[in-house]
């Protein structure tokens, strides 16, 4: 298991509130490739994700890193390719009984007609994991963990984007599950709340043991709270490695991504026009 | 060629949606609550238009055939043709319209805007499968609810025509008359094929809209062009089955 290089994440209080931790599981991603009509999305995409592992997946928009999000939770089927979480092909149907996933989606996917108890509910009253007051107490644990306990007779439409963000985390955590997979889960929000999110995410993964891959453009997250990053552009993986192998990166197109340099005399879309 | 494949694809998707609901209607009492909020919109909420447009169907009903028919003097048999024009056919093709524009439109618009703000892929995501929880207690609230919307469309028909035919000056036939009328030439065959024909055409109406619903992509106009597609299809899908099934039924 690997390391983490730094670590900001600040561990509150939540270790006496946590569950009995789910075994982690990995995910195996070999070979996809995606098509939607003549567009190739996805090309021959290789990687792992080791159990507990945080993987942070980077890359310019429309590079197919939300597509790649949606084949491991089986959303999206591959053109070619497989992926397989836990030993298990994640676009069989009853992978999801046997491997809790929980996606948080970028625009969180709230239910609008229900309170923000009702969304985290939800799911522990479909598979009945509890009784009534089990579940009050699993939503209310990770309302509490996510500082949200005023808000949950509130309705999505109430909360504000980073409110909203942190009610789909809840939602997911409630879940307990394996393997958390988050879809920007900063973007729109101020930095502030972004590095809350980022600490909220790295603080889970120690409390709840979950493989989390976190697909996001944020690179204060992804060089301070994951084990592995891997940069996707324009479908291909053109590198994967830990923060400081990806700093220390000789590819320009990785320097550029991670550090990319505001030049007001030679502007880049005027390079594109001509 | 496209037009075909598409429709050829909703006939599918529609089919495999029916086959995926029906093989979680053993997990009713778990959606018992879900089943009885469906049963409250499509039966209690829709029963005050089906009663107001059930009673003029049956007035205008009377009212014309009275003017028609009393040159040959068949005007006593008009109890008759109220009681099995609204039994056999009136009753529940204006049940089914009714179904499809006020409860198959609100399905349409709530799946469609559920698919396209995702929380249908969110339902996936946490193994809730969308045809357990959105679509099976909708399909078994219409099966049950539907008789009962079709029995009272019946009856207050009847006696919408039962008020003209007494009121009316050109008619004047009691409503004594005209029951006794009816109850002569009707059979309970003719209010049964009548129930059977409500039951098909609502079951079909709630399946088409939850599909066209679930298979919503886009962003908002796309749900209103469902919704639209939605009723479009059940009212052609009534008429359609409208034929077949009184074939069926004779």
């Amino acid at each position: 298991m690997p390391t983490p290089e730094a670590h900001p994440a600040s561990s509150s209080d939540p270790a006496a509130a946590a569950p009995a931790a789910a075994q982690a599981v990995g995910v195996s991603i070999e070979n996809l490739s995606k098509q939607f009509g003549t567009f190739e999305v996805l090309k021959n995409v290789t990687f792992a994700v080791e159990p507990e592992e945080i993987f942070v997946l980077m890359g310019p928009s429309g590079s197919g890193k939300s597509v790649l999000l949606k084949h491991i939770v089986g959303l999206e089927l591959p053109t070619s390719g497989c992926v397989t979480v836990d030993g298990r092909d994640a676009a069989a149907e009853d992978t999801r009984e046997h491997v809790r996933m929980a996606l948080v989606f970028q625009s969180g996917a709230l239910f609008n007609s229900l309170s923000v108890f009702d969304n985290l509910a939800l799911y522990p009253r479909e598979h009945r994991v509890a009784n009534a007051a089990g579940i009050r107490e699993k939503v209310m644990r990770a309302l509490q963990i996510l500082s949200l306990e005023n808000a949950a007779q509130k309705f999505p439409s109430e909360l504000s984007g980073g409110m909203k963000k942190r009610v789909a985390i809840a939602r997911a955590l409630v879940m307990e599950p394996q393997l958390m997979l988050y879809d920007e889960p900063t973007s729109e929000l101020d930095p502030v709340m972004s590095a809350t999110i980022s600490e909220i995410i790295a603080t889970l993964k120690d409390e709840y043991h979950v493989t989390s891959l976190v697909v996001s453009h944020d690179r204060e997250l992804a060089l301070n709270i994951a084990h592995r990053v891997g940069i996707l552009m324009g479908g291909s993986l053109v590198v994967v490695g830990t923060p400081s192998e990806l700093k220390a990166s000789k590819d320009p197109r990785v320097a550029e991504f991670l550090n990319p340099k505001i030049d007001l005399k030679n502007p880049r879309f005027k390079k594109l026009e001509t | 060629m496209n037009q075909l494949i598409k429709i050829l694809e909703g006939i599918g998707s529609t089919l495999q949606l029916l086959v995926r609901s029906a093989s979680y209607l053993p997990s009713l009492p778990r959606q018992f609550g879900r089943f009885v909020e469906q049963c409250y919109l499509i039966g209690y909420t829709t029963l005050p238009i089906v009663a107001i447009l059930s009673f003029f169907i049956g007035s205008v009903l009377a009212l014309q055939a009275g003017y028609s028919m009393q040159n040959f003097g068949a005007k006593q048999l008009i109890g008759a043709l109220v009681g099995l024009s609204m039994a056999r056919e009136l009753g529940p093709v204006m049940v089914a319209i009714l179904l499809a524009g006020r409860v198959g439109s609100a399905i349409a618009a709530e799946l469609a805007s559920m698919k396209v703000y995702q929380e249908i892929d969110a339902l996936v995501t946490m193994n809730i499968p969308p045809a357990r929880m959105l679509v099976m207690p909708r399909l078994v609230a219409v099966l049950v609810m539907v008789p009962v919307l079709a029995i009272i469309a019946n009856l207050v028909g009847w006696f919408g025509g039962a008020i003209i035919c007494s009121s009316t000056s050109f008619i004047g036939i009691e409503p004594t008359t005209y029951f006794a009328t009816m109850r002569q030439n009707m059979e309970f065959k003719d209010v049964l094929n009548g129930l059977i024909k409500a039951e098909i055409f609502g079951f079909f109406v709630v399946l088409v809209c939850c599909n066209i619903g679930l298979n919503t992509r886009g962003g908002p106009r796309e749900i209103g062009a469902a919704v639209t597609r939605a009723v479009v299809v059940s009212l052609i899908l009534i008429l359609v089955l409208d034929y077949f099934v009184t074939k069926a039924l004779m």
